[in-house]
C-alpha cells in the first residue's frame, strides 16, 4: 500500500482526477459534440444527425464570413495595441514609479477590483456616457467644441472597443507588471551607471525583460475579444457583428448545426493565433 | 541610488490617474443616476434625488425574479468557489511531479483558459439536450462555470507552488510526519493566504459569468442573465439601481475576502516565527 503511494503517476493522477474529470465531462467532450453536430442537418424546428458538410460549404462559400471574421480580427487588432500600450504605461509606473510598497499593493488592487465585477454593468454603465445626450456630448457642447452631439460615441465601432479595451486591459496589466517586479533592479542601475538615458533602459533592458508578460497578456486580450459576442452585440447596438455573434444569432434561431460549423471554425482560428503567440513563451515556467 | 524621481514619474502619474478615472468612472455615473427622481431618465440631468428606483426594485417586477436569480447566483457561487479550492488544490499539487500525462492536461488547462465561452454553453447545451437532460443552473450550469475558474485556481496554485520552499516539507518527514500530515499541517496552513485568492476568484468569476451560463442554466436565471434580459426591455434607472447595489455588493466580497487574507498576514508576522529572538 505504501509503495503504491510512492508511486508518483498513481497519486498524480489521483490528485489530479476531479480536474482531469471537470474538463473531460465539460471541455473535452462539449468540443466533441460540437465537432460531430457541426456535420448534422437542420429543420426549422429541430436538428438531425446526418454526416453532410452542407454548413460548412455554405459558411466557406459565403461572403458574410469573411466580412465578420475580418471585423473580428480588427476588433482584435485594435483592442490589443490599444490595451498592450495603456496596460504597460500602468504596468511600468506601479513597478518601477511608486517606491513605498504600501502604495504599490494598494495601487495594484484598485487596478484589479474591477475584474472582480459584473461586466455586463460596466457595459451597461458607459450609457450614460456616450448616448446621444450623454455626459460626453454635453461636456463638448458646453465647452463649445462640438455644435451638435456626436452620433459615433454610442453603438459604433468606437464604442465597442472602447468597452473592450475598459473590461480588458487588466489582463495586460496584471501579467506584465509581474514580470516587471521580477527584473532584477541592479541590471537597471547597471545600465544607469554605463550611461543609458531613462528611454534607453526602457527599451533596451526593460521591455525585452517584460516579453513573456506581455506575450501572456496578449494571448488573454485576443482569445477574449476573439470569442466575445456579448459586448459587440450590447456596444454596437446590434449593428456590428463578429464570429461570436453570427454563433450566438443561429443558436437563437435553433440553427445548432450551422452554430458548430462556425464554433469550429472560431475554435481552430483562435488555437492557430495562440499556437502563434506560445512560441514566444513557455507559459509554465512563467508563473 | 539617488532618491530624486525619474522625470517619467509625473507624465506617468497622470496617466495612471486619468485610468483609474477611466475604470471607475462610468461605474460611479450610474451609481450617481441611479438616485434620479421618479421622473428622471437613464442620462443626466438628475431631476431630484430620490431612493424611488432603489425602492422599486423590491416590488414586483414586470418581468423576470431579481431577487430568486441573486439567491441563484449567490449559492452558485458558493458552490463554484469551495470546488474551484479543493480541486485546484488538489491539481496543484498533483503538478508539482512529472506524471504520465501531465503535459496533456496542462494543455487542456490551457484551452479551458482560451476557448470562446459561448462553445462552452454550446456544447454542454447540446449534450445536455441530445441526451434528454435538463440543463439546470446547478448542474449544467455549475460545470460550465468550473471550466472558467478551475484555470485560474489553477494558474493561482502553480505560481505559488512555484516559490514554496520544500525544505519545509523535508523537515517535517524528517520528524516522522505522514505524506497526509505533511500536507494537512504544514504546506495548507503555509498556502492558506493564497487560498483565499482562489476563492475569491472561483466565487467572482461565478457570481459575474453570463457567456457560459447563457445556456446551460435554464429556466432559472442567474442574476447576470436576468440583468442582461433587463436591458433588452427595462428603460429606467430600476436597471441603475440594480447595477449599483450587484456592484456594491462585489466589492463587500472583495473586501471580506482581503480583510481575511491581510488579517491572516498580521497573525503570522505577529506569531508566525520566533527565529532571531533567543532562547524563551
Amino acid at each position: 500500500m505504501a509503495a503504491l503511494f510512492r508511486n508518483r503517476h498513481l497519486t498524480g493522477w489521483l490528485l489530479a482526477s476531479p480536474l482531469a474529470a471537470v474538463l473531460a465531462f465539460f471541455l473535452v467532450l462539449p468540443i466533441l459534440m460540437i465537432v460531430v453536430v457541426s456535420f448534422w442537418g437542420a429543420t426549422e424546428f429541430s436538428i438531425y444527425p446526418a454526416f453532410e458538410f452542407d454548413n460548412y460549404h455554405f459558411l466557406l462559400t459565403s461572403p458574410v464570413t469573411l466580412q465578420v471574421f475580418l471585423n473580428t480580427f480588427k476588433y482584435a487588432l485594435v483592442t490589443w495595441a490599444l490595451t498592450l500600450g495603456i496596460g504597460f504605461a500602468v504596468a511600468w509606473f506601479l513597478a518601477f514609479h511608486v517606491r513605498s510598497q504600501t502604495w504599490q499593493i494598494a495601487l495594484f488592487l484598485l487596478c484589479t477590483i474591477p475584474f472582480w465585477t459584473s461586466n455586463i454593468i460596466r457595459m451597461i454603465s458607459w450609457i450614460p456616457f456616450l448616448g446621444r445626450n450623454g455626459l460626453a456630448n454635453s461636456t463638448l457642447i458646453s465647452w463649445g467644441v462640438i455644435d451638435e452631439p456626436l452620433e459615433w460615441l454610442l453603438f459604433s465601432d468606437f464604442s465597442v472597443i472602447l468597452a473592450f479595451v475598459h473590461l480588458y486591459t487588466l489582463f495586460m496589466v496584471v501579467p506584465i507588471f509581474n514580470t516587471m517586479m521580477r527584473i532584477d533592479r541592479s541590471l537597471i542601475e547597471a545600465a544607469n551607471d554605463a550611461g543609458a538615458s531613462g528611454f534607453q533602459i526602457l527599451t533596451n533592458v526593460i521591455i525585452p525583460l517584460c516579453k513573456p508578460g506581455i506575450m501572456i497578456g496578449s494571448i488573454f486580450v485576443v482569445t477574449l475579444v476573439m470569442g466575445d459576442f456579448i459586448t459587440v452585440r450590447f456596444m454596437s447596438g446590434s449593428q456590428s457583428a463578429n464570429v461570436g455573434r453570427l454563433i450566438s444569432n443561429d443558436i437563437a434561431l435553433l440553427q445548432y448545426p450551422s452554430a458548430a460549423a462556425t464554433a469550429v471554425i472560431l475554435l481552430v482560428t483562435v488555437l492557430m493565433v495562440i499556437g502563434t503567440l506560445l512560441r514566444f513563451v513557455d507559459i509554465r515556467k512563467e508563473l | 541610488m539617488d532618491r530624486r524621481r525619474p522625470r517619467s514619474f509625473y507624465p506617468l502619474a497622470a496617466f495612471f490617474g486619468l485610468f483609474l478615472l477611466f475604470l471607475y468612472g462610468p461605474t460611479l455615473t450610474i451609481a450617481i443616476l441611479s438616485f434620479q427622481g421618479p421622473t428622471g431618465g437613464l442620462t443626466f440631468p438628475m431631476r431630484g434625488v430620490s431612493l424611488h428606483w432603489f425602492h422599486d426594485l423590491f416590488q414586483q417586477q414586470a418581468v423576470g425574479d431579481i431577487w430568486g436569480s441573486f439567491r441563484r447566483s449567490f449559492a452558485l457561487g458558493l458552490m463554484v468557489m469551495v470546488t474551484t479550492v479543493v480541486v485546484s488544490v488538489m491539481g496543484g499539487l498533483a503538478f508539482r511531479k512529472r506524471f504520465a500525462g501531465s503535459g496533456v492536461l496542462f494543455y487542456l488547462v490551457v484551452t479551458a483558459l482560451v476557448i470562446p465561452s459561448i462553445l462552452i454553453s454550446l456544447g454542454v447545451g447540446l449534450i445536455f439536450n441530445q441526451t434528454g437532460l435538463d440543463v439546470h443552473w446547478s448542474t449544467s450550469g455549475f460545470g460550465a462555470q468550473l471550466t472558467w475558474t478551475l484555470p485560474f485556481g489553477l494558474l493561482i496554485m502553480f505560481a505559488v507552488f512555484n516559490r514554496f520552499d520544500k525544505s519545509y516539507e523535508e523537515a517535517a518527514r524528517d520528524l516522522g510526519a505522514s505524506p497526509w500530515q505533511t500536507i494537512a499541517h504544514v504546506v495548507l496552513p503555509i498556502i492558506a493566504p493564497s487560498l483565499i485568492g482562489v476563492a475569491l476568484f472561483g466565487f467572482t468569476l461565478s457570481y459575474d459569468e453570463f457567456a457560459r451560463t447563457l445556456l446551460t442554466a435554464g429556466s432559472r436565471n442567474t442574476l447576470p442573465l436576468e440583468i442582461y434580459g433587463m436591458t433588452t426591455n427595462v428603460t429606467t434607472p430600476v436597471i441603475f439601481a440594480l447595477g449599483t447595489l450587484t456592484t456594491l455588493f462585489s466589492f463587500l466580497v472583495i473586501g471580506v475576502f482581503l480583510a481575511t487574507v491581510w488579517a491572516l498576514n498580521r497573525r503570522r508576522a505577529r506569531a508566525g516565527s520566533d527565529a532571531g529572538k533567543g532562547m524563551v
